[in-house]
């Protein structure tokens, strides 16, 4: 396939998960801010998750203090925040434009409806809308795309690249918001194991759906140390950082079975998902949740460098 | 006021090809009429078939109008204006051939050597160089329009790369869509051959260097154009790659593609883009569009480009004038569709001529489209007839003009329910091994009351154009 096909199919699958993940972000913001805070008023919390989606530098210069409502419209409607869940929604749909032809009409639809949508929802007032109604509408498109790619879509190489998208993006973002509660929500180390730090705790596992499949895979208490085992090392967990390693590895085997060709990047993915399944959370900690993910997130935007190097950039002879 | 012709009622009875046609609007509620209507909108926008305008701003997505009230055709009108149609598909490929060549019919002194030699769209480059098959046009799109019962006249011809043949398509999907009765009803000869018939059209005309099953690709200038739907539709049908000029680049004698799995070679390329753009080496080396050192490949018999480049001489509204003798010329035949009496404002008799007559006239550039900078002499403003004169008398050579022909109408519907609007028609005729007609093609419609400018950039919408089956 054309490599800008490729490029486009990649990024049109990340653009919608990044949308996903700024609507999870809004969740777990507006739950938190529904409890006592830990000192640092309301505005904590809400700063906090600017600075987990990369935004708090330009949210700052656009509207200053972090206020709720400015920080409600800039994560979901505001197309100077290229992260935001309008832009997200947006660049995937102009990229499945550009793309037409390798989308199926399933995948095609959902994409230009969650568009046409995403218009009307820019029309209406901002009284008549409601957070969780935005939130969960964008959850809906972003599961429409891929129950359509899954349902609709031909097992080729556009398919494994849409699929490198998501996988590739959900590492970086649930590493993301695992750094964020760890390093930026908690203000003191003595609050660990507080019970703000267990609600904190909880509220991420709402944000990633996980709050019930964490309870039906290990039961009982909530600790750091079975959320860090949850989120990072088990396969089970569909956004675990070892589910989407696999994933992406799977999908790069695929295609060097398809193209009879192997390149850096599945021998970078292999190396990466080898270390992480060896890991246990006694090493995570040990090295440091911070210094961990801040590792994994360059490891896995290395991969992304690849994977354009060897397929979507075009140079490759 | 004119008597216009209305290709549904002879005075008050309905025309034969129209007759079921008239008992499906009468047996036709308002309501439902404009349920179907907002249902029709619904799956236009839904399939992204979108039209943008030119210089207007505000929405790229914007729509471009369907009317639900089909264009019939009988087989016998059809069959006359395919013979027609072909045998000048046929003079303009000839003709292009030619004036690349020996150029006979200028040493002849058919047409004049400047309105050929001195043209803009004459290629030094392409001089000398023969495509595949002698075709430089491989989808020759004619505007046609009616004004009688038996009178159809050419109102101008596109050899590079007309567009709205996915209209063509689209209508027809929709109307099969929303109406299968009226399918069942009426025999309606089907258009959905056309991809099949274009790419079988591309491949038969790679070049010789090519020793396997050709690979062909469209070529777009991008999805900011506002045919790009239509680029990415035909891409689909006929399963071939969409190409930008950035996918492509030129390596020792042939053209390739960027793939995930290396480079591939390109055989026909069906550019969707200007001359101008296709080769900053040779054209103008601003263009982001094209690909270097294109040309070379194609003068090499490396690569096939449709059109071929310089095709573009043939189609100005100036050389028009003598695709009767071109006809005449190059095939020994009479012109089955004639020609709109044109007059050249270059040529001093007839611009006294149309100063003279210009609130009659219709005033074209030569080398305008998309019903930009016309004069509609009758539809005009006295300031607007004044500011044409001046250019007129100073740039005699860009202009043309045609008498204002009374277009036929075809009914219409209209907010206040059906009302005879103007037509024209656009087939799309397709010139390689063979050469082929589908019967069908784009019927534009000028939706304001009155208006004769058809063109979508205008406020013009679309029909389906029926051709019935014997």
């Amino acid at each position: 396939m054309l490599s800008r096909t490729a490029s486009n199919l990649y990024w049109l699958a990340r653009y919608m998960e990044r949308a996903e993940t700024a609507a999870r972000l809004l969740q777990v913001g507006s739950r938190m801010s529904l409890i006592p805070s830990a000192g640092h008023g309301y505005r904590n919390e809400w700063e906090s998750l600017l600075r987990a989606s990369g935004t708090a530098e330009g949210f700052g210069q656009k509207y200053g203090d972090p206020v709720q409502r400015n920080i409600e419209s800039y994560l979901f409607f505001d197309r100077d925040n290229p992260s935001s869940v309008a832009s997200c929604i947006v660049q995937a749909r102009e990229n499945a434009r550009i793309v037409r032809t390798a989308l199926t009409t399933q995948m095609w639809d959902a994409l230009n409806t969650a568009f046409q949508e995403l218009r009307q929802l820019e029309r209406t007032p901002r009284s008549e809308l409601d957070l969780n109604h935005l939130t969960d509408w964008t959850m809906r498109q972003t599961a429409l795309l891929r129950g359509s790619l899954d349902a609709s879509h031909l097992r080729n190489d556009g398919y494994d690249f849409m699929n490198l998208g998501f996988f590739i993006e959900r590492a970086d973002n649930t590493a993301r918001l695992l750094d964020v509660k760890y390093y930026v929500l908690l203000p003191r180390i003595d609050f660990v194991g507080s019970g703000l730090d267990n609600y904190q705790w909880t509220t991420l596992l709402r944000a990633l759906s996980a709050h019930r499949a964490f309870y039906w895979a290990y039961g009982g208490e909530v600790t750091a140390g079975k959320i860090a085992h949850f989120l990072i090392l088990n396969p089970q967990c569909p956004r675990s950082l070892l589910a989407c390693t696999q994933g992406a590895a799977t999908h790069l085997g695929r295609l060097s079975r398809g193209y009879d060709r192997t390149t850096p990047a599945q021998s970078q993915a292999w190396g990466l998902l080898g270390e992480i399944a060896e890991l246990t959370v006694e090493d995570v900690f040990d090295e440091g949740l911070h210094e961990f993910l801040t590792r994994f997130i360059r490891a896995i935007s290395d991969l992304g460098a690849v994977v354009h190097e060897v397929y979507l950039s075009g140079d490759v002879r | 006021m004119t008597a216009y012709f209305n290709e549904m009622f002879d005075g008050e009875r309905v025309r034969r090809p129209y007759l079921q046609l008239s008992d499906w609007t009468e047996s036709m509620p308002a309501e439902f009429r404009s349920l179907k209507q907002a249902e029709a909108e619904a799956l236009f926008r839904r399939i992204g078939i979108t039209f943008a305008v030119y210089g207007e701003g505000g929405d790229p997505d914007r729509l471009i109008p369907f009317d639900m009230f089909p264009r019939v055709f009988t087989n016998d009108e059809w069959r006359k204006l395919e013979r027609g149609i072909k045998q000048r598909a046929r003079a303009l490929n000839a003709f292009l051939a030619d004036v690349y060549n020996r150029g006979e019919i200028v040493r002849a002194g058919r047409i004049p050597s400047r309105l050929v030699y001195r043209n803009e769209a004459y290629e030094k480059a392409a001089v000398g160089f023969t495509p595949p098959r002698g075709v430089f046009s491989h989808i020759v799109g004619i505007d046609i329009v009616r004004t009688g019962p038996n009178d159809f006249f050419v109102l101008e011809d596109n050899c590079r790369t007309p567009s709205g043949v996915s209209y063509m398509l689209e209508s027809r999907e929709i109307m099969m869509r929303m109406f299968p009765a009226l399918f069942r009803e009426n025999r309606i000869a089907p258009v959905d051959g056309y991809s099949e018939a274009l790419r079988r059209t591309l491949a038969s005309v790679a070049p010789a260097k090519c020793d396997r099953d050709p690979t062909v690709v469209i070529l777009t200038p991008g999805h900011y154009n506002s045919a790009y739907y239509e680029h990415s539709l035909l891409a689909d049908l006929m399963g071939l790659e969409l190409v930008e000029g950035q996918d492509l680049f030129v390596e020792g004698e042939f053209v390739w593609m960027r793939t995930t799995e290396g480079p591939r070679r390109v055989d026909v390329i069906y550019r969707r883009l200007d001359d101008a753009f296709i080769d900053p080496l040779c054209f103008r080396p601003d263009s982001m569009l094209g690909i270097a050192g294109l040309m070379d490949v194609y003068r090499s018999g490396g690569v096939t480009i449709c059109s071929a480049p310089g095709a573009g001489v043939a189609d100005d509204k100036a050389v028009y004038t003598y695709v009767p003798e071109m006809i005449r010329f190059y095939l020994g035949e009479e012109p089955i569709l004639s020609n709109v009496p044109t007059w050249q404002c270059g040529q001093p008799d007839d611009l006294r001529y149309v100063l003279e007559k210009l609130p009659e006239l219709v005033v074209k550039e030569v080398h305008g489209s998309g019903g930009y900078g016309m004069l509609v002499g009758p539809k005009a403003t006295k300031d607007q007839i004044e500011s044409f004169r001046d250019r007129l008398i100073q740039t005699p050579d860009a202009y043309i003009a045609q008498p204002t022909l009374s277009l036929s109408t075809c009914p219409t519907f209209v907010e206040e329910g059906i009302a005879p609007r103007h037509v024209d028609l656009r087939p799309y005729c397709l010139v390689g091994e063979t050469i082929e007609l589908i019967p069908g093609g784009l019927t534009r419609v000028a939706l304001t009351e009155g208006s004769l400018v058809v063109n979508s950039s205008q406020g013009g919408g679309v029909k389906d154009t029926w051709v019935l089956a014997e």
